[in-house]
């Protein structure tokens, strides 16, 4: 990136986005433009993983860059600036989807109540590179649907650590969870993912998916 | 090493943040047990396959206009140093 070539002396081993806040900072809107260009399709992303419409997601795409540019001043050099940029748009998701639900509160911690996930049940094993006996928008709909169908609590924690890449302890950070709660998380929503995805993915599975087991609990296979 | 402690230290192994020594008792067990192998292994591939596919694309138009309505709203606004 270019920040990295101009860096000064001391600036060594500091994130090229803390040249850029600091320069918004100081009234450089141009570097905002870099650090909204550098983020945008993730935060667009992660938008609609939370609310799992697209005109909300560019609403809060939108909503949470304007935020974080009015309360820059707030951000502390000590996180990253993505991190930080993502809590905002976790927040703008959640109260986009309880203005939907007219006013219900939504949270990231609520209980999620399911076993499934708990333990893996099915242990047939997958076709070799299974993905590619469907063409691109087949498994494209499959991995969309079959995510969308886990508990967003599962599903957000998937999407920033496993997707967006995020650590352990940015995505707690993130979603104002404790590191624990995200590690219990992820390891279901993985398993789950893992479960759903096996009848696509086992040999001779069939690229059309029977509608009736959409969103059926796991069979007792085992 | 039991099947439920291998399920308990999954996300380590596929996340690689694992020590070697426990990393040698993982293959043996997966050595000896078949449904822990395929757990582990289809897990891993689950990973691979949602890192590797763009599920919310943002179309080249549309990502500049959302970029260009965010960046004529943080002009308008009072900005960081109001
Ligand atoms: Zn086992």
């Amino acid at each position: 990136m270019m920040a990295t070539i101009q860096s000064v002396a001391g600036d060594e081993g500091q994130h090229p986005d803390i040249a850029l806040v600091e320069r918004v900072k100081a009234g450089d809107i141009s570097a905002y433009d870099e650090l909204v260009r550098k983020y945008e399709r993730q935060v667009f992303r992660i938008a609609q993983h939370i609310t799992q419409n697209r005109e909300d997601a560019e609403d809060v795409m939108q909503d949470a860059f304007l935020k974080a540019y009015e309360k820059l001043d707030q951000f502390q050099g000590n996180a990253k600036f993505y991190t930080w940029l993502v809590r905002i748009a976790v927040n703008e998701s959640l109260m986009r989807l309880r203005k939907r639900r007219t006013g219900k509160l939504v949270s990231m911690d609520e209980d999620i109540e399911t076993e499934e996930g708990r333990v893996p049940r099915d242990f047939a094993d997958w076709a070799p590179d299974p993905e590619q006996n469907y063409d691109n928008s087949e498994l494209s709909e499959i991995l969309r649907k079959t995510i969308q169908g886990l508990p967003r609590g599962f599903r957000v924690v998937f999407a920033l650590r496993d997707i967006e890449g995020l650590s352990t302890e940015e995505t707690a950070e993130a979603l104002n969870l404790s590191v624990p709660a995200v590690k219990s998380r992820l390891l279901r929503a993985r398993l789950q993912l893992r479960e759903r995805l096996s009848r696509h993915f086992r040999p001779g599975a069939k690229p059309a998916p029977p509608p009736r087991q959409a969103g059926s609990p796991a069979g007792k296979r085992v | 090493m039991t099947c439920t402690e291998f399920l308990a230290i999954l996300d380590e192994v596929i996340d690689q943040s694992i020590a070697a020594e426990t990393r040698a008792e993982i293959e043996v067990h997966m050595k000896k047990c078949g449904h822990c192998e395929v757990v582990f292994n289809t897990t891993r591939k689950t990973i691979e396959i949602y890192r590797a596919h763009e599920l919310y694309e943002l179309p080249t138009d549309l990502r500049d206009r959302l970029h260009n309505a965010i960046m004529e709203k943080c002009k308008k606004s009072k900005g960081p140093c109001s």
